[in-house]
């Protein structure tokens, strides 16, 4: 065999490798796009997009898929309301304050965090976190959108500090030596010229901690509840998205139903949802990117 | 304070010859070094160097890559601080009080001792507030109009407020290299301080921007203590009053600029400035 012949076939192999991950990504998105239509010729896009009710397991179905939405939104904004301050103040301090070789070790840890199977995390939060804080709050239920969501922001928070660790180092040294010429602290050093410099990188990694947030499955499939209800309170069991997906999959829904579809119906919609953040994370990081000589 | 130090001895006979360099010696010690040793780790970057830098004067530090001139400047106001595993030994005395003693405020030494760095650091903001930016978190003005006067009077004295008085609020990053350099000095102006640590501030310029940069050097001299740290030995001669000579981590010689260029007493000096060695 020839080199060139050689060179033909990998660079063919390498070709198909990357098809393989196109392609399955185009199968997904027809599957959904295909299954999400046949839904939708039964019931009314605006009727999913702005009902008040989910029961289509129910003999009386309802399609309206807000409840899901927004028991996902107070699920995830918990999780940010932890992950966010903290995942940037770790990461001011593992930028900014703390020794070479402390962040050395604990970096690495951080990261180890993040590979955590989420189950694990999920059990966490039923069989410990929830129990802990039905001492504080009495009229907490077992199952809950709190517990979830604390456990999920300690869960998203090593990527939100890594990352945003990551965006605060990329500030060139000559920046901070500038602030601290003119007679800042650092702290002041740290909010007023590091974390703007980072700006773009920095709401690039909260942004994609809520995409994580939306698209979590494990742990609010096991400590949130399958009640889906349209409900700003934490203290309730509630259903999201992710965890109604599950419900189904797992039960004996048949195939080609109308229940059955809802799943494409509401992945279609949690697709859109996270696609839209990442694109909105990238153009971001494009627009707001700092170009330093 | 302490009384005014002994001159060197490589400045004995500078008083005799009066004129040329208008009170090059009545003028104050304003910062007074001795017997300085830094080291980065385990390794000697400083070596016993002691100078006397007067009040309202230019002093040019000249010295090969790696002589120690930069690392000398910054520990002037203690910017090596923030080089993790660095240490000082012996004394800088900036007015007659030590910088490095326990109790010093190192805010409040950066206040006094501004510094222009050799590559241009504008802060990703506009140009408004990268000259307010030290007055603000020093806490320096009350009052809105007061910060928009100390801000013109800042670029005016770095000769860039005509280019920029237009464009206040677009982001720095905009600015030619020349214009980012007079901004950062302008920053640093902005804050009042007495001396001015300019290291190597017009080597990434090109030769038009860097003579705006010594024309304004010369000017600022009048109000400004100026340390300035340069590759350039022309621009040495031009700018400065006094010129120190380093040579791998010591101070080989200090003297007036004229004698440092026309009749060093050192050999090594004479050699490096006549491009014989370095």
């Amino acid at each position: 065999m020839t080199t060139r012949t050689l060179e033909w076939i990998i660079e063919r192999a390498l070709f198909l490798c990357a098809a393989l991950s196109l392609l399955t990504t185009g199968g997904i998105i027809a599957v959904l796009a295909f299954e999400t239509y046949e839904f939708l010729r039964e019931v009314p896009v605006l009727d999913f997009l702005t009902g008040t009710e989910w029961t289509p397991l129910f003999s009386n179905q309802k399609f309206g898929v807000l409840p899901l939405v927004v028991g996902t939104m107070l699920v995830s904004s918990i999780a940010m309301v932890v992950a966010l301050p903290m995942g940037l103040l770790s990461a001011i301090y593992l930028s900014e304050y703390s020794p070479s070789g402390f962040r050395r070790i604990v970096k690495p840890v951080l990261e180890i965090l993040a590979g955590v199977p989420t189950v694990v995390y999920g059990y966490f939060a039923l069989t410990f976190v929830t129990p802990l804080l039905q001492q504080i709050f009495p009229t907490l239920s077992g199952f809950n959108a709190l517990s979830p969501g604390l456990v999920m922001g300690l869960m998203i928070l090593p990527l939100v500090s890594s990352l945003s660790e990551d965006a605060m180092r990329a500030v060139p040294q000559g920046l901070r030596e500038g602030s601290y010429a003119l007679g800042a602290t650092r702290m002041q050093t740290a909010l007023k010229v590091v974390v703007p410099a980072a700006f773009s990188g920095i709401t690039a990694a909260f942004i994609l901690a809520v995409s994580r947030a939306i698209g979590e499955t494990m742990i609010v499939a096991i400590a949130a509840g399958q009640q889906p209800r349209l409900t700003g309170n934490p203290f309730v069991p509630i259903e999201t998205m992710t965890a109604y997906i599950v419900q189904v999959s797992l039960g004996d829904t048949p195939q080609g139903t109308i229940e059955y579809r809802t799943i494409f119906a509401v992945g279609m919609l949690l697709f859109v949802m996270t696609f839209g953040l990442n694109l909105f994370s990238t153009w971001l990081r494009e627009r707001f990117r700092e170009e330093y000589a | 304070m302490n009384a005014t130090p002994p001159v060197p001895a490589s400045l004995a006979g500078v008083a005799a010859r009066p004129g040329q360099h208008v009170n090059a010696l009545d003028s104050p010690v304003k910062i007074n070094v001795d017997g300085l040793n830094f080291f980065y780790g385990p390794k000697r970057a400083l070596d016993g160097i002691s100078i006397q830098i007067r009040a309202k004067l230019v002093t040019a530090f000249i010295g090969p890559s790696g002589c120690g001139k930069s690392t000398f400047l910054r520990t002037l106001n203690r910017m090596n601080d923030i080089i993790p595993m660095t240490r000082v030994e012996g004394t800088v005395l900036i007015d007659g009080e030590s910088i490095y003693d326990a109790g010093v405020d190192v805010v409040h030494l950066r206040r006094k001792v501004g510094m222009v760095f050799q590559k241009s650091n504008p802060f990703p903001k506009s140009i408004f507030e990268n000259v307010s930016y030290g007055l603000r978190i020093n806490g320096l003005v009350k009052s809105k109009a007061e910060m928009a006067d100390r801000v013109e009077e800042s670029l005016r004295q770095a000769a860039i407020w005509d280019e920029v008085k237009d464009r206040l609020h677009d982001s720095a990053l905009a600015l030619s290299g020349g214009q980012q350099q007079r901004l950062c000095i302008a920053r640093a102006l902005a804050i009042r301080p007495e001396i001015l640590l300019m290291d190597e501030p017009a080597s990434a310029l090109d030769p038009i921007a860097t003579q705006r940069i010594e024309e304004l050097i010369y000017e600022l001299k009048k109000q400004y203590t100026i340390v300035i740290v340069t590759h350039n030995m022309q621009q040495a001669a031009r700018v400065s009053d006094f010129t120190a000579f380093f040579w791998l981590g010591r101070l080989v010689e200090f003297d007036r600029t004229d004698r440092i260029f026309t009749a060093p007493a050192e050999k090594l000096t004479e050699d490096y400035v006549t491009g014989r060695c370095g």
